[in-house]
């Protein structure tokens, strides 16, 4: 494939990345898909709407995040220098709160007043709650009954916040069940409801809107590291986990034309790729349809879908969103995984060296950067997306190392 | 603007018949192999004498994004049981040795056919005997996708029009549809929720001012009254998940689901058929 002048300038009009993206959905909906995106269109290039996103940003969700150096971690591994973006600091704990924030605000400016959102591990179910308490909106999130069941301090706390939890039966009761029935509310309640969705996948807009919304993190980090290293140095290498991908892009988005900067998304690999126990879309999926874009997905060879597994239940997707998938063929990003045990690991390092629970999430990271520190040198700096706290994981982790609570 | 004219003539004579009788069809909806292949299979060779004018079959998928629990169960049901999309078009292969009239509809989801290939998939289904397709997640934006090869392969690419298309999108609907057009008669998933007399009667008629083809309308249609109420206005009604819902509760019930759906669809195609009797009388 040739290297397009930039990276940067995705998706097409027709919401393509390359042959990625696009808009799959049944047509009730591409009225509101279409008038979704015409509305971002408007608020992307209205700086009253990106004033506002900032002021909630740093009022309420408390940015910037720092950019820690990983001051025991580094010596530890006795390679390159590793700093820590901390987005598991923003308020509700996650990166998945600067995409709810931007989004509660377009759908308040659209005239919407019902909210829906699906959610695995729960995360994206608390930031959505909490923007919708914060708005004073009514707030839907559907969970599979399996998440409800592996994720009960996460439920109770979306209930706190107001929201209905509504449990998902269907098919394999997991997040991709839930994003099915979020859709099938939407069809249903096409008037005054909008649909929150977490990451970086879907219909078009989606796929740019969740992206240009968490691109705060990658902005940030440059600012950052020229601050701590010296004027214009930027990253060596950027290590992020991927379950849809929207930590991974808003990390990398901002990099993708700085040539100089190496790019890793790491993808979950469950009981390893071998087993089929996995959820690496990329290593192990193939091209398909889902969810309203291409993209690639785990599938079995008659094109249905096959269930991911991951020790974290936020990584835990057969998809992934198709910019990455795009990024992937391009060659512009490597994509790699890291298995449960891999990530249980790294998350206790994490937690003895740095006095720091990473979600599971991000430990999927930590795990790669553990693997390459070792081999690069001290002057290469690698900048990590702790994207999440592991404190809702405390009951899986206790659990994997046989520990009863 | 697609001038390839279709291979098969099912659909259009079947629409012409329907015509010269001065009634309405009846479109059955099933999902490929359930509740099982061979016990599918009967269903499908049953319907056409049990009253129905036009079969839709349903390719099984994991994830069917606007469907209601009934056909969501019935999909999951087949795929546990082996179907498969080269078993669906085997059905369909077998049905066309002895029925050589009623038109097949293929309804599914775009996966499982770009799995398959699109030109192949195209291919195999013209050869085994189905005269059109319906993919739920292909809107116009799409049809460069599947909707224009298989205009142009010789098969009906039937198109949903719902509630929220309105007149300025009407006609981007409209541009490459064959076949029928399909009325999706509520906002909403199947087999939830049905919409009132009088809506759908005046639905019919904005879409009549935009187009030629035939109108099916569905969504919600579950008993003979409801049905022959659509057909009064409509060119046909579709009945799905009820007729699905049959095979649940034959198997439930301790009885032959396949009875079970062709007497429902012997009494929806009796409400059908009397429709602009009951109107003129």
């Amino acid at each position: 494939m040739n290297h397009p002048d930039t990276y940067r300038d995705g998706p097409d009009e027709t919401g393509h990345f390359g042959n990625f993206g696009g808009r799959f959905v049944a047509e009730t909906l591409m009225p509101l898909i279409l008038e979704l995106g015409s509305a971002y269109r408007v608020a992307k290039e209205d700086p009253i709407f990106a004033q506002e996103v900032a002021r909630y940003f740093k009022n309420y969700v408390g940015r910037p995040s720092p950019l820690y150096f990983a001051e025991r971690l580094t010596p530890q591994l006795g390679g390159a220098k590793i700093y820590f973006k901390r987005d598991e600091l923003n308020h509700t704990g996650a990166h998945k709160i600067n995409n709810c924030i931007g989004q509660i605000l377009l759908a308040k400016r659209m005239g919407k007043s019902r909210i829906i959102a699906e959610t695995g591990a729960g995360q994206h179910g608390v930031a959505t709650a909490t923007v919708c308490a914060l708005i004073g909106f009514p707030c839907v999130v559907y969970m599979g009954e399996v998440d409800i069941a592996r994720q009960q301090p996460n439920v109770f706390r979306m209930k706190l916040l107001g929201a209905e939890v509504v449990p998902v039966t269907s098919g394999a009761r997991t997040l991709k069940d839930a994003m099915n029935e979020a859709l099938r509310d939407w069809v249903t309640n096409v008037e005054d409801t909008y649909y929150l969705i977490g990451t970086v996948a879907g219909p078009h807009p989606y796929p740019e809107m969740v992206r240009d919304f968490q691109s705060v993190i990658g902005d940030e980090v440059r600012r950052q590291l020229s601050d701590l290293e010296g004027k214009g140095r930027l990253p060596d290498t950027l290590v992020a986990c991927i379950g849809g991908g929207s930590n991974a892009m808003g990390l990398f988005y901002p990099f993708l034309d700085d040539e100089e900067v190496t790019m890793i998304g790491v993808e979950a690999g469950g009981e390893g790729i071998g087993t089929g126990r996995h959820a690496a879309s990329l290593n192990a999926g193939r091209p398909g349809v889902l969810h309203g874009n291409r993209t690639y997905l785990l599938q079995d060879s008659d094109g249905q879908i096959i269930e991911a597994h991951s020790i974290s239940a936020g990584l835990d997707y057969p998809g992934i969103g198709p910019e990455h998938a795009w990024l992937h063929e391009a060659g512009r990003v490597q994509y790699v995984s890291a298995t449960d045990s891999e990530a249980l690991e790294a998350f206790q390092l994490c937690a003895q060296l740095e006095g720091i629970l990473p979600a599971l999430e991000p430990a999927h990271a930590l795990a790669y950067v553990i693997k390459i520190a070792p081999t690069l040198p001290s002057d290469h700096i690698i900048v990590v997306n702790i994207c999440g706290r592991g404190d809702k994981d405390i009951f899986i982790v206790a659990d994997a190392l046989g520990v009863s609570l | 603007m697609i001038t390839v004219a279709p291979k098969t003539a099912r659909l259009e004579k079947c629409f012409e018949n329907l015509h010269a009788q001065g009634r309405a069809g009846l479109i059955t909806f099933v999902t490929a192999g359930d509740p099982n292949p061979q016990c599918g299979l009967e269903i499908m060779k049953g319907l056409p004498d049990a009253g129905a004018d036009v079969i839709e079959l349903g390719m099984p998928f994991t994830d069917p994004m606007a469907d209601g629990p009934s056909i969501q169960a019935a999909g999951l049901r087949a795929l546990d049981a082996g179907q498969t999309m080269r078993g669906t078009l085997d059905m369909v292969r077998s049905f066309r040795g002895d029925n050589q009239t009623t038109p097949i509809i293929l309804m599914g989801y775009y996966n499982p056919i770009y799995s398959y290939g699109v030109n192949s998939f195209l291919a195999d289904a013209l050869e085994a005997g189905v005269d059109g397709i319906i993919v739920v997640d292909l809107p116009p934006e799409e049809d460069n996708e599947l909707c224009l090869p298989a205009r142009i392969a010789g098969l009906h690419f039937i198109r949903l029009a719902t509630p929220t298309t309105d007149d300025a999108r009407l006609p981007i609907v409209l541009r490459n549809a064959s076949g029928f057009l399909y009325y999706v008669s509520i906002t909403g998933i199947t087999g939830v929720g049905a919409a009132g007399a009088d809506a759908v009667t005046s639905a019919v008629r904005r879409l009549r001012s935009h187009t030629d083809l035939p109108i099916a309308v569905g969504f919600g249609i579950r008993t003979p009254e409801q049905a022959g109420s659509i057909a009064r206005e409509a060119d046909a009604a579709v009945v799905g998940s009820a007729l699905v819902d049959q095979v649940t509760k034959g198997i439930a019930d301790g009885r032959d689901p396949v009875e079970a759906v062709l007497s429902l669809t012997r009494e929806l195609a009796d409400g059908v058929r009397q429709a602009r009797n009951r109107v003129l009388s």
